[in-house]
This record gives C-alpha cells, structure tokens and sequence, in this order.
C-alpha cells in the first residue's frame, strides 16, 4: 500500500483550515502542515488552488482539494475509521449540511458586520446577527454538541465561534452573545474550547487580539465621515 | 411511494427549484409539485423553511429539505436504486462539490450582476462572467473524460448545478446582447448545454427562454414600482 502523503495549507490564524485539522486529528490521520504568509502567497498554493488563492488546501497523495467544508466532507470519506464526523441518516446528514451553510452565509457574515462597525451601525448590525444566534440556541437544546453527544462536523463547522467570539468582543468592547439569553450556546462554546484535541489547536490569542485591532480600525477609518 | 409522500415546493422560473425536479426525474420518483404565487409566500413555505423562507424545498414524509444542492445529495443519498447523481470516489466528489459552490458562489452572483449594469461596469462583470465559464469549459474536459457530462455517461451534480442556470443565461445573452457560452471560448460547454437541455430528466423541467423573457419583464416592472428595501 503506498504511503499516504497528507498536506495542508493554513494560515496561523484563519478558522476555516482549523476545521480540517481538527477532522484530521479526531480521526488520527498524520498530516504535514504548509503554513502560508497569505499576504504572499507561495507558488505552491496557487499551484494547488489557482481558482481560489486561499487556505485550506488538502493535498492528499498529490490530488488537491479547496474548499473547507468539501475537505470535511473528503475526509470523513476517505478515512473510515471513527469518529465518524457525519450521521448516517441522510435527513439528519442534510440537516448538518443545511446548518453548516447556514453559519458560513449568515452566521459569520452578521457578525463580522457588527465587529466592523460602532454606534448606531453597530447596533443596527446586532439584530440579524443576535436573531442568527438563536437560532443556535434552538438547534443546541438538549444538546451537548450541534452533532449529538459528541463533536462532529456540525461541530467542526461552527468551531470558530467558540474562540472568536471573545476576540471580537474584546476588540470592540461591546457583547454581542449574551450568556444569559443563550446559555447552551454558551456551554457549548467553553466545552468546545476545551475539548481534547481542539484545546491545542486555538491560535495565540495575543496575536489575534492585535490582528483584529488593525482590522476593526481599519473598517473604522474607511467608514469616517471624512 | 405515493406520490404525495414526496413535494417540492417551488416555482417554474427558479433554476434552484429545478434542481431537486430533475434530481428526483433521474431517480424515477414521483413527486407534487406545488408552485407558490409570485410575490407572496404560502404558509407551507414559511413552516417548511422558517429560516429562509425561500424555494425550493422538498417535504419527503413530513420532514421538509431547504437549500437546492442539499436536497439534490439527500435525494442522491436517499434513493440508491436510481442511477447516482455523485460519484462514489471522496475524490471526485469532492472535484463535484467544489464546482457546484463554484456556480452558486462565482458565477450566478456575477448573472445577477448583469441586471441593468450598463458600460464600465457591465464589461467588468462580462468579464468575469466570462472567466468563470471558460474556468468550467476546462473542467468539463477533465470531469467528463469524453463523456456528454461532467458526470460522465448520464447527469450528475455538476451538470445539475450548473445546467439549472442555462435558461437565465440565455435570458441575460438575449436583454443584454452578449454572448456568454460562446464556441470560441466555451466550445464544450456550448455543445453539453444542448445535451443537457434535452435530457429526458431535464426537458420538461427547464423552462423555455422566451417565457423566462416575458417572466423577467413582469419582475422588472414589479420591482421599478416597488417601494425601497423591498
């Protein structure tokens, strides 16, 4: 059987190749990390991902796959062994699958918009992005994880949340998950946080703080009346 | 299965409702087609799909499916004695999804774009428009290895995600005088869309390009009248 050669291409600090460390880590698949400057791009990544030019890139004995939810998707099939990352069942597969989209385009998005903005923008944007969350909320009742009693891909997906909401908070000095109104979601996030594994994983939070200041002041200075 | 143990609830226009038609068309299944009245949402729909509140959505039993590509694999993965929509190597599947999000993020964000873009900007989206066929031109030829479809012999996903947009192509080709699939450029995709259109799971599906004409009039018009942030 020939050797398996696993790559993957990140960023220290973007959540999305996260994600497929994660699956590979849960599933005890050994991989070699690329780490990417991606304000200068290596030729490598844009060899692997040239539609694209972004992180994750899963090269799997030479064949590339972009694209940090297809890669989960990839991974759970390529690699049997357990934890198995997705229901049997194709309505609740489907129901994982609808939420993980759910996250990328509304959930992520709205609030970014708030972490962006201030005053009354920011207040305005706290609506859809507070409305979006419970949702959450609702899907995580009863729950110890999105996927059931263990973490799973739905879990991979919304993993972001469980660090970078207190980034976002604390660069801006507002709250925009209240712990009282959702308090699953909220227990969710800490075990998350501190799961096995995922524990490790977090990048440096210093440098997350300082990289988000520059970027929310940036959005800031753009948006001025000038 | 009865029949009415399987609906899709969309509309004739929509190439997202087209979707999980022919999907369930590949399979053999029969299904209701239930079309909402443009310009006003039924309670089944608000029920079916509370979060979105958008077509299509498939209620199989009483357990409904929202987002088209969703429901396309739950259909795939549901119905196994049909022929498969998705390949079974991770690999290739992984090549069909990555596509099919290529279609649904790149290119019909850029179709829609073409809506009244006049000038400067219509080049730029043209361009961009163009860009994203040739892009899929090219992996046509790498998923279809000589066969009519990306998904090789018959219809599969990627044929699906990007077929279902073919009639508002066509539609923008026509208002705004612009040759998008072109047998210069696109020379593959020029020769698969007419396969594609007259697949027996298709044809009856996709709706012709004149009445999506005079269909895209009546939106128009609508939307001119229709007070802001509607």
């Amino acid at each position: 059987m020939m050797a398996e050669e696993v790559k993957l291409f990140r960023s220290w600090s973007s959540p999305f190749p996260l994600r497929v460390i994660w699956a590979l880590e849960l599933k005890g698949i050994p991989y070699e990390v690329i780490l990417e400057d991606l304000s200068n791009k290596s030729s490598l990544l844009l060899h692997y991902n040239p539609i694209h030019k972004k992180v994750p890139v899963l090269v799997h004995n030479g064949k590339s796959i972009a694209e940090s939810l297809v890669i989960l998707e990839y991974v759970e099939e390529t690699w049997k062994q357990t934890p198995s990352l997705l229901p049997e069942d194709p309505y609740e597969r489907a129901m994982e699958r609808f939420w993980a989209k759910f996250g990328d385009d509304k959930v992520l998005p709205s609030l970014w918009n708030v972490f962006i903005k201030q005053g009354k923008d920011q207040e305005e944007a706290m609506v859809p992005a507070q409305e979006n969350l419970t949702y959450l909320e609702e899907l995580l009742r009863g729950k110890n994880f999105f996927s059931g009693e263990r973490i799973g891909f739905l879990d991979l997906a919304f993993g972001w949340l469980a660090n970078m909401v207190s980034v976002f908070e604390e660069v801006m000095g507002a709250t925009v998950l209240d712990n009282q109104k959702l308090p699953s979601l909220s227990a969710w996030m800490k075990n998350f946080m501190d799961a096995p594994i995922i524990k490790e994983s977090w990048p440096p939070r210093d440098k997350l703080i300082t990289k988000h200041q520059a970027l929310r002041q940036a959005h800031i200075e753009k948006e001025a009346p000038k | 299965m009865a029949k009415s143990d399987v609906k899709v609830l969309g509309a004739w226009p929509s190439p997202f409702v087209m979707r999980p038609r022919i999907a369930l068309n590949l399979k053999s299944v029969d299904y209701e087609f239930l079309q909402e009245t443009f310009g006003s949402k039924s309670q089944l729909l608000l029920q079916s799909n509370p979060v979105h509140k958008k077509i299509p959505v498939l209620i199989h039993g009483d357990k409904p499916v929202c987002e088209s590509l969703i429901i396309v694999q739950y259909i795939d993965e549901v119905w196994t004695s049909g022929p498969s929509i998705l390949p079974s190597d991770p690999y290739e599947r992984a090549i069909e999804r990555f596509w099919a999000a290529f279609v649904d993020d790149k290119l019909f964000p850029s179709l829609r774009l073409m809506r009244g873009a006049e000038g400067e900007e219509k080049k730029a989206v043209v361009e961009q428009l163009t860009e994203s066929l040739v892009l899929l031109d090219e992996a046509f030829e790498k998923c279809s290895k000589g066969k009519p479809f990306f998904g090789g012999d018959g219809i599969g996903y990627i044929d699906i995600a990007l077929g279902s947009i073919l009639g508002w192509l066509r539609v923008t080709e026509k208002i705004s005088r612009v040759k998008l699939l072109d047998e210069a450029k696109t020379p593959r995709l020029v020769k698969w869309a007419d396969r594609f259109c007259a697949d027996g799971a298709v044809k009856d599906v996709m709706p012709e390009t004149d009445k999506l004409i005079e269909f895209n009039k009546m939106l128009m018009a609508k939307m001119k009248g229709a007070p802001p942030n509607q």
